[in-house]
């Protein structure tokens, strides 16, 4: 590969995002592999505390953008299009991101490169890196290569280890000033949440009660279960019906249609109507008694033992291993 | 003993009849003025064929008009209301006769007919049928001012806030003045003959120690009171709910003698304004008695969501009186203008509650087809896109895919990959039975396995059946009643075009919502091919000895009436024989047969949401009234919906170790012998 | 407000997915094809704007298998021109499809007024080499936002409008665009509105689907594909055995493996 690797350090009010890691990771597996460079750039907001945080990049490239606390993308693209003049990288890595989305595919069209969407995994092989994309809303898979190794990937959020991408080392740090354009689109402010009840359509990992929690005091352990896992209790329509959950709570048919990486599904069995809501969900596990329950058809792993004591022991391992 | 004869006008002055004949005049005009006002306002509606013969009218009048028989399932109404009508009926009767008797018999030919025996019947029948009038109108006061049953309540009366009230008022007026009239009379009179008006002669006795310039005084008083009352009551029959005394005789008399389960094809673009309705419609409307039969059993009503039928249909006469009453152009959906909808009369949360189980058209005394009123209103919001997310979502699915559950076509045969036989194409070699499976018995995972026990038990019956595999596709019955004409019709254009290439002689199908569809709503197309539902063909093979339980079941079983398979296609004995072969013990619920009470899935409510405020869905309430019966194991059902309903609200409600809701499918499947079940 | 919607058609996932003999692309004779969700919701909110401030709707797309059905239901619900545009383009090069449809745009408005609005899908399920929205922004030279969930003209300003931007999280942001521009419509603001049958038949009846052929220009940086395979399935769930202990310590291997935890 002829060139370095660079790597967006995306980043969401004023943090790293978690992609941001990701990206660095494996990032840092194909430069240690081909023995090239990897560099992370921060743009604008708290440049030099993020930038400190990026210790697994050899360099980390800070622009400053003054008081503009979100750029937008179309900047964003002006501006790595700008650094990649300076670097010359050969790989581009974006977040494929609601955040960053858009800017990956631009720069590669203004620099006239290859872009790869919705990686999530990179082998090298024969020194050269194939990326595997899911393609068609997970159903199909595609291995690729880029033309001379040159391009722009976007890494699909949650596919790489965020751990590899962080590291205790204090990267150099390297000021770029390019030209910040002006744009057409202007941030103007950030909408928080709705507060009130939980949005569980935001969360990363949703522990889903069904009829099998047999009453409401139950739900506590899944409240819980979730809070060691930093997500929400969903429920299927029983549930919801009643009254121990609010109806923002319900998934499938006439609820919330969610796509989280994790749906733990305890005690529900699985009808169509609630089908409909989560089988997008990137990893289901279905806890349930009954081992002809049709949530095991569409589940990626599963289990017949009893939910109350499968929760308690796995809520403590969670507890235990965050400890650590 | 003297002849009795009738003294008509004693102790009134000449002036005074003259009086009464012209006030009775006047009467009469301020009557037909209404009457041809209402008749001006049906006459408004839409045009509409009047199907069947003047005899079978004729038939439905006497025994729905005259005798009431809709009532028959509530003794104190019916004892009420025949009271009233034929105490009012036989005291017009006699008026009319005196009137004869005297004005024309007695003035022209000096000749009276009501004297002798004739004439003491003629008093006894009038004070008996007095006496039933009271009496019925007593009750009526009981029931509604005591009793107050929840559907007497009336939040929309088309005429006027205290009709109901007004109208006792008046008749009980005309009933007693008349006693007291009479009871004077006989009190001055004395007559031998005075015990055979029983009731006037008891009363007389109140009288006796009065003059006889006092009785005669108050008896002017009472007469004249008696035949203001009698005018007043006359003109305003059409003005107020009396008016049902000719509307409700027209509505049933116009009642249309076609299957229920048939849905009118004309006017695919649905009601918008009121006289978009057909001029039957507006009859029905119009014949509403506000007696609240149909709110009684409508599950939407007893869910607690907004709609009761009976206000709907209260609306809709109030508004098509207000449409007639107002000076402005009618509003036809296509004058150009922008038509008065009935959005603010009806409200969409109302339409789309309704279920279409049709337990209002079938319990309604005067022949008011409310579902056919609801779907038509439905198709104008379908057009105007007013459905709820859920529902267009829904209908979207079906538009691409052909079923509801939104799975590709292609995967409409997967349920047979669990039989280790394979079933026939249809479309690729003649079969006896066309097995037309439907939508939820082809996709959902747990009525999937109720299609495998029957496609079991026809394979070790022998049946030649076959099935239409990816060819099929939802036969549209629920997609028309929610009021979506044209993808109805492309289903059914789509299916009729796959049967058309298969061969059979007959059609089976598990779903008595597409049974209903292919049985009515495809009719035409048809070449009157029978369809039979699957428990009709079960029954058969047992009494052929095709089929042989050998293990029986006892087990003591209720069989819950599915609305499309019951009320709609009056299919009841079939599904109870074959439990009762199947060795079970069928023991009825209180809402049986032709009162079944709906599960809430039909008319396309399953793929809604139920109203937060709903106090008890109707799956609920029907599976608490299964556990109730006394003994009672199972819930059998025929309907995939109802499987799917009843088995989750057996789960809400708690009763899941109490009652096991299972398909006669699977019920059969349990009483054959080994062999038969291995050989699956 | 003049509102031009690019739709793009993708395979259904719904119906089983085959690959092609080659290996590297899908059997397009076992697929059927459909307009894309997002792009839908691009419809959907182009005609929420038609109703709520008025404007002027176009929908356009490549040629591609039942797009005539998608267009039909466009025009059914309320566009005042379908236009497909032919031939068929590779759905997986975003750069070829934008090229063809920069060109669709100059044809129609030579270069957009500042009372137009460019609505793509802000992303497809068969995007592997990027979006069309960014693409085409890129090669108009016109700026771009993705992920918008809600659009509204600014009040008293000629030319600008609001647009809403998801994050994650619940969290989104507010952005002022000035026209012309490429929006990418993540979803309407309401779900897309159900349009009766029979309107559709009205509008297969009319007929009313222009046409127009554009010939891309080719370029040859496309990502080169080695293989394309269906991803292992079980079909059904890996069941894990064992007392609750064993299945807690496999579950959470599991999660972190797939980068569920930390």
């Amino acid at each position: 590969m002829n060139g370095g690797i660079l790597v967006l350090a995306e980043q969401l009010k004023g943090e790293p995002t978690g992609v941001a890691f990701e990206m660095l990771g494996v990032g840092r597996t194909i430069a240690d592999e081909l023995g090239v460079q990897l560099e992370a750039v921060v743009i604008g907001g708290e440049g030099d505390e993020i930038a400190s945080g990026l210790g697994a990049a050899d360099k980390v490239l800070k622009v400053d953008m003054g008081d503009d606390q979100m750029p937008v993308s179309d900047t964003v693209v002006s501006i790595l299009d700008q650094v990649s003049d300076k670097r010359s990288p050969a790989l581009i890595l974006i977040g494929c991101t609601n955040v960053s989305q858009g800017i990956g595919t631009r720069l590669a069209e203004r620099r006239g490169l290859a872009h790869l969407n919705f990686c999530t995994k990179v082998n090298i092989e024969d020194g050269r890196p194939v990326f595997t994309s899911q393609l068609f809303g997970g159903k199909i898979f595609a291995d690729a290569t880029l033309p001379e190794d040159k391009g722009v990937v976007s890494i699909y959020p949650g596919a790489f280890p965020a751990e590899a991408g962080k590291s205790e080392k204090t990267p150099e740090v390297e000021k770029i000033d390019v030209e910040v354009p002006e744009s057409p689109v202007v941030f103007k402010r950030f909408i928080e949440p709705e507060i009130g009840d939980v949005d569980i359509t935001g969360y990363d990992v949703l522990v889903s009660v069904g009829r099998g929690i047999q009453n409401p005091d139950n739900i506590e352990l899944a409240e819980e279960l979730a809070a060691a896992m930093g997500g929400a209790v969903s429920a299927s329509r029983p549930v919801i019906d009643q009254g121990w959950l609010p109806l923002t709570r319900q998934v499938g048919k006439s609820g919330m249609n969610v796509k989280p990486k994790l749906y733990l599904a305890l005690g529900i069995s699985g009808a169509p109507e609630h089908q409909e809501g989560m089988k997008n969900a990137s990893m289901i596990v279905a806890v349930n008694t009954d081992d002809k329950a049709p949530i095991f058809d569409i589940s990626h792993y599963g289990t017949t033992i009893d939910l109350f004591d499968l929760v308690e022991v796995l809520k403590d391992k969670l507890e235990e291993a965050k400890g650590t | 003993m003297e002849e009795p004869v009738r003294q008509t006008f004693w102790n009134v002055p000449h002036w005074a009849e003259i009086a009464q004949y012209a006030g009775g005049g006047l009467a009469v005009i301020i009557f037909l003025y209404g009457l041809w006002r209402h008749i001006k306002r049906w006459k408004s509606g839409r045009s509409e064929k009047l199907e069947g013969t003047f005899g079978h009218r004729l038939t439905l009048l006497v025994k729905y008009g005259l005798f009431q028989g809709r009532l028959s399932n509530d003794a104190q109404s019916l004892l009420m209301h025949l009271f009233i009508f034929w105490g009012m009926a036989v005291l017009a009767l006699a008026t009319a006769i005196a009137t004869v008797d005297w004005d024309v018999a007695h003035l022209l030919f000096d000749y009276q007919f009501l004297k002798g025996n004739f004439y003491l019947v003629y008093e006894l029948g009038a004070d008996l049928f007095g006496l039933f009038l009271v009496i019925g109108l007593c009750i009526a006061v009981i029931r509604r001012y005591i009793q107050r049953p929840e559907k007497l309540a009336t939040e929309n009366p088309p005429t006027f806030k205290i009709d109901s009230g007004a109208l006792l008022l008046m008749l009980l007026g005309i009933a007693i003045t008349g006693f007291i009239v009479e009871a004077l009379r006989l009190a001055s009179m004395k007559p031998d003959w005075a015990e055979w008006a029983f009731i006037g002669y008891a009363l007389s006795g109140l009288f006796g120690a009065m003059s006889i310039d006092s009785i005669e005084a108050s008896h002017f008083v009472f007469w004249s009171a008696h035949a203001v009352l009698s005018f007043v009551f006359i003109a305003a029959i059409p003005y107020s709910k009396a008016f049902h005394m000719v509307s409700s005789a027209v509505s049933v008399y116009t009642g249309n003698n076609i299957p229920p389960g048939r849905v009118s094809e004309d006017n695919e673009e649905g009601v918008v304004g009121i006289t978009d309705f057909t001029w039957r419609q507006l009859i029905q409307f119009d014949g509403c008695t506000w007696c609240g039969r149909c709110q009684d059993v409508c599950p939407a009503h007893a869910a607690g969501w907004r709609l009761s039928p009976k206000n709907v249909v209260l609306k809709l006469n109030a508004e098509s009186g207000r449409s007639a009453g107002s000076s402005k152009p009618e509003n036809k959906s296509d004058n150009g203008g922008t038509p008065e909808g009935l959005g603010d009369v009806v409200s969409a949360e109302e339409l789309w509650g309704c279920t279409t189980c049709a337990a209002c058209e079938n319990e309604c005394p005067v022949f008011i087809q409310q579902p056919r009123a609801l779907i038509d209103m439905r198709r104008h919001l379908v057009i105007e896109g007013e459905l709820g997310d859920t529902l267009g979502e829904v209908l979207m699915k079906i538009t691409r895919y052909g079923n509801s559950f939104g799975q590709s076509d292609r995967a409409r045969s997967k349920w047979t990959q669990g039989l280790d036989f394979k079933l026939k194409d249809a479309r690729k070699e003649a079969v006896e039975y066309l097995w037309f499976v439907g939508d939820y018995a082809s996709y959902d995972a747990r009525v999937q396995e109720v299609s495998r026990a029957v496609a079991r038990l026809f394979h070790a019956a022998g049946l030649d059946f076959g099935i239409l595999n990816e060819s099929e596709k939802g036969t549209g019955n629920d997609i028309r009643r929610v009021g979506e004409e044209g993808l109805f019709d492309m289903l059914r254009e789509k299916n009729l075009k796959a049967l058309s290439k298969a061969k059979y002689k007959k059609i089976v199908t598990t779903d008595p919502h597409t049974y209903n569809a292919l049985k009515n709503d495809y009719a035409r197309d048809m070449d009157g091919v029978e369809v039979v539902h699957y428990t009709e063909v079960l029954e058969q093979l047992v009494s052929e000895r095709k089929l042989e339980p050998s293990r029986p079941l006892n087990a003591k079983v209720t069989f819950h009436d599915p609305c499309y398979l019951g009320r709609y296609n009056g299919v009841y004995a079939s599904p109870r024989k074959v439990l009762r072969a199947l060795g079970a013990e069928v023991a009825e619920m209180p809402r049986t047969r032709e009162h079944s009470f709906c599960c809430g899935a039909g008319g396309g409510r399953i793929w809604m949401e139920d109203s937060p405020d709903t106090k008890e869905r109707p799956a609920d309430s029907r599976i608490r009234e299964a556990a109730a019966v006394s003994g009672v194991q199972v819930l059998a059902v025929a309907c995939p919906k109802d499987l799917v309903m009843f088995q989750d609200a057996a789960k809400t409600t708690g009763f899941e170790d109490k009652i096991a809701v299972k398909d006669i499918a699977q019920l059969f499947l349990e009483t054959l012998n080994q062999e038969v079940k291995d050989e699956q | 407000m003049n509102i031009i919607v690019l739709m793009k058609m993708v395979p259904d996932v719904v119906e089983p997915l085959e690959i092609a003999e080659d290996g590297k692309n899908l059997d397009k004779e076992a697929i059927r094809m459909m307009a894309s969700e997002s792009s839908e919701h691009a419809l959907e909110q182009a005609l929420i704007l038609k109703d709520s401030v008025g404007a002027e709707v176009t929908v356009a797309a490549i040629e591609a298998p039942e797009l005539d059905d998608a267009l039909f239901s466009a025009s059914a619900k309320g566009a005042v021109r379908v236009i497909k545009i032919t031939p068929e383009q590779d759905g997986l090069r975003a750069d070829i499809s934008a090229s063809v449809l920069k060109e669709f745009i100059k044809q129609e408005c030579g270069s957009p007024g500042s009372d137009t609005l460019i609505f793509t899908g802000s992303q497809a399920i068969d995007d592997l080499q990027g979006e069309l929205g960014p693409t085409l922004a890129e090669q108009l030279g016109l700026p771009f936002i993705g992920v918008v969930t809600s659009i509204k003209p600014v009040e008293g300003e000629e030319g600008k409008v609001t647009a809403i931007k998801e994050y994650s999280g619940g969290l989104r942001g507010e952005y002022e665009v000035a026209l012309p521009a490429v929006v990418g419509i993540q979803a309407a603001e309401q779900p897309s509105r159900y349009v009766p049958f029979a309107k559709i038949r009205a509008a297969m009846k009319s007929g009313s689907i222009e046409s127009t052929e554009i010939t891309p220009e080719v370029e040859g940086r496309g990502v080169e594909i080695a293989r394309m395979y269906v991803p292992e399935v079980t079909g059904r769930a890996e069941m894990i055995e064992g007392d609750p202990e064993t299945v807690a310590a496999r579950l959470i291997e599991i999660f972190k493996q797939n980068g569920i935890l930390g």
